[in-house]
């Protein structure tokens, strides 16, 4: 009986989640089959079958130079990355092995950050970027998402390294490792998965974001949310050519996604059970 | 061998010398037809200017707004060039962010210009955009459907013909509906509409002291005439379409007319994506007999910010874009039929042209026929058509088209949406200091 209930309870939680995970997944995949469809059928109404045309992703190709919007989505996400760890895991250290009374506190302001409306501090970031010479320009953009982006990292990595336990890292300090040594050749190794995951999900939030990667540039520096944006017209029909666009900006980060996915899962669930 | 190396070696640094010589300028765009068909003839242009390379950024629209204005604003100089409307071009003209184009070449022929377009681009007498293409709105109408109610669309119908039209042409059961407007809410949307067909009605948004108008009579009979004939026979739905649901639902033959932009008539008339293609007739926007036409007056156009240390060559290509030597080029390339409509006469006198767009003329007419310096029966302190050119209408225009798209819902009443109307503009005057 027992076992009877354990079947139907496991019948029931695969359905969920697939249903669930159907939901989530379903705009994706209205957007792929949307960009097979032509401008007249597009409009239409709901309707899954498309009529199979390339005719949106040839226009798509011939209006715009795709490579490039690309290559600035890789720069941007791999570099503001690459920046975020490098301030974050020194950060996610001290606050983990060295924590003071305020480091708490100090994690929820930073987290209060992500509360904050991003139109809200757009002309102070404008006037800074022009006047730095950073508008359209990706270092300045690297630094703006790594700053978007850094609260989420020093949280994610601050868990991780809890996780460590402190006698590792004074073992090392008492066979002489120095701080540097610390990080570096005991610490960082010991948490490759956490700081793995940490930054795929970085990449990806690199990746889509959207706000600042389209105000903040204009031609030199623009990554492939410019792209899309430019196909939305307000006098004629674009939804075939809008998800074309789409289909192709988010196809590279959905395949990463895909092959990465074990490797997420576990470093998102990382600590959730003991 | 050596000299090869070196002949090419001069060459390599040559063409570098000349690309690092060479002007770069950036030009701010929305994506439609046009704009992207100039997007692939810029060939010319860089052919004939050599040292002048051009960069595009295409947006959308409300994204290009707010990037423009926030550039412009900061003078961040982004931006040599930009597409515009003639909503931005007198406010940013009396802020001194636009730079007058007044050396746009001898052979350019401003007068040219249809002059109402002019009127709307121009402060004080000058020019501030050029305009790339224009146009105002008028009925298209399908003539098979016409007939078969019996009825004859006149060149100038009037709104009760309109109705008395619209109830005969609903055929719910063969999926026609008499007439499609747009009910999607935002102030280029319902609200170019709705103010548009305001001004036949004898309403206006404020008086001269800048007092909110909703309380009056016109606007209540503009919206309960908009809501009732929209019931009766639009399409379902239709507090949610815009420009592009309307030409979707027209091209698919599911309307008897729809009142719109005129550049539609290009998107109503192409056998490619109409099925009703052969079947559209034209007719001037609907009046009340007050004076003043339910017809609006839009231009993209292009202009140089105040801010941007490439004005030269900015003018080059602005005086180039919108000459009638890029209408030629045009027609040379793609057939007049493409080429971008409302700004020039000269194009409207060119028998190939009418030839190519039997709705060239209702076109013209229709554009003559709106006046954005006194766009009301009655005197109002503002310019604008189917807007008015102040800094906050962008937020209020959007705030009532909110109310009045809830109001054709059925989500409220014509005289609540009137109310909270009046009380969103009085709070937005006050707020603005327009009025104490």
């Amino acid at each position: 009986m027992a076992r009877a209930v354990t079947t139907q309870h496991k019948t029931f939680a695969t359905a969920a989640a697939w249903i669930v995970a159907l939901l989530i997944f379903f705009p994706i995949l209205y957007t792929v089959i949307t960009s097979f469809k032509s401008e007249q059928e597009a409009i239409q109404g709901f309707n899954l079958f498309p009529s199979g045309t390339m005719e949106s992703y040839s226009e798509v190709q011939a209006q715009s130079g795709y490579f490039k919007f690309f290559l600035n989505s890789v720069l941007l996400s791999v570099g503001s990355t690459i920046l975020a760890l490098l301030v974050a895991i020194p950060a996610a250290w001290s606050m983990a092995f060295s924590p003071t009374k305020r480091t708490k506190d100090i994690l929820m302001w930073m987290l209060s950050t992500k509360m904050m409306p991003a139109v809200a501090v757009l002309f102070p970031i404008y006037l800074i970027f022009r006047d730095t010479g950073l508008l359209d320009s990706r270092i300045g953009l690297m630094i703006m998402l790594m700053l978007i982006n850094l609260p989420i990292v020093v949280w994610m990595l601050y868990t991780y390294f809890r996780e460590i336990p402190g006698e590792i890292l004074e073992a090392a300090r008492m066979d002489g490792a120095s701080l540097w040594n610390e990080i570096v050749y005991v610490l960082t190794p010991m948490a490759v998965p956490g700081i793995a995951s940490t930054m795929l999900l970085n990449i990806i939030l690199a990746w889509n974001e959207a706000f600042w990667t389209i105000r903040l540039t204009t031609t030199e520096a623009a990554p492939l949310t410019a792209f899309i944006s430019s196909f939305s017209s307000p006098q004629g029909l674009f939804w075939a050519k809008l998800s074309a666009a789409s289909t192709l900006a988010i196809a590279p980060i959905l395949i990463m996604g895909w092959f990465s996915q074990k490797q997420l899962v576990r470093g998102l669930t990382f600590g959730a059970v003991k | 061998m050596k000299l090869r190396t070196l002949t090419l070696g001069l060459l390599s640094a040559s063409a570098l010398a000349f690309a690092a010589h060479a002007e770069s300028i950036t030009i701010a765009t929305v994506n439609n037809g046009d704009m992207v068909r100039m997007q692939k003839l810029t060939d010319d242009f860089t052919s004939k200017n050599p040292d002048i390379q051009l960069q595009w950024v295409t947006l959308e629209e409300n994204v290009l707004r707010e990037r423009v204005t926030t550039d412009i604003a900061t003078k961040g100089g982004q931006y040599d060039v930009m597409t515009i409307g003639t909503y931005e071009v007198p406010i940013w003209a009396k802020q001194s962010w636009l730079l007058p184009l007044d050396k746009l070449g001898d052979d350019y022929d401003a007068k040219d210009i249809i002059p109402a377009i002019a009127g709307g681009l121009s402060v004080d007498g000058k020019l501030y955009a050029a305009p790339f293409y224009g146009e105002s709105s008028f009925v298209m109408y399908r003539k098979d459907l016409m007939e078969k109610a019996g009825l004859t669309m006149p060149d100038a119908p009037t709104w009760d013909f309109i109705k008395q039209a619209a109830d005969k042409m609903t055929d719910r059961a063969n999926g026609v509906n008499g007439v499609c407007l747009r009910g999607k809410a935002g102030w280029g949307e319902n609200m170019a509409f709705l103010t548009a067909m305001s001004n036949s009605f004898g309403a206006r948004w404020f008086d001269e002291n800048w007092k909110p108008q909703f309380d009056q009579p016109e606007w209540k009979n503009t919206l309960q005439f908009y809501v009732d004939l929209m019931k009766a026979d639009g399409p379902e739905g239709a507090s949610s379409n815009g420009f592009n649901e309307n030409l979707a639902l027209f091209q698919q033959g599911k309307c008897g007319m729809w009142i719109d932009a005129t550049v539609a008539a290009s998107f109503v008339s192409d056998p490619k994506n109409s099925t009703v293609a052969d079947k559209v007739g034209y007719a001037l926007a609907p009046d009340n007999g007050l004076g003043k036409r339910g017809n609006w007056l839009w231009a993209w156009s292009l202009a140089i910010p105040a801010g941007t240390q490439k004005a030269e060559a900015a003018e080059k290509f602005v005086a180039w874009a919108t000459s009638k030597h890029y209408a030629e080029l045009v027609a040379s390339k793609e057939g007049w039929a493409n080429v971008p409509p409302g700004t020039r006469s000269s194009l409207y006198a060119n028998p190939e042209y009418q030839k190519a767009a039997p709705f060239a003329k209702m076109t013209l007419d229709s554009i003559n026929a709106a006046d954005p310096t006194h766009p009301t029966v009655k005197p109002v302190p503002y310019v604008g058509v189917q807007f008015v050119a102040i800094p906050e209408f962008q937020g209020l225009g959007t705030t009532v088209g909110q109310l009045f798209s809830a109001a054709l819902a059925g989500q409220s009443s014509v005289d609540d949406a009137l109310k909270q109307a009046q009380d969103a503009a009085t709070a937005a005057m006050t707020e603005g200091g327009y009025i104490q």
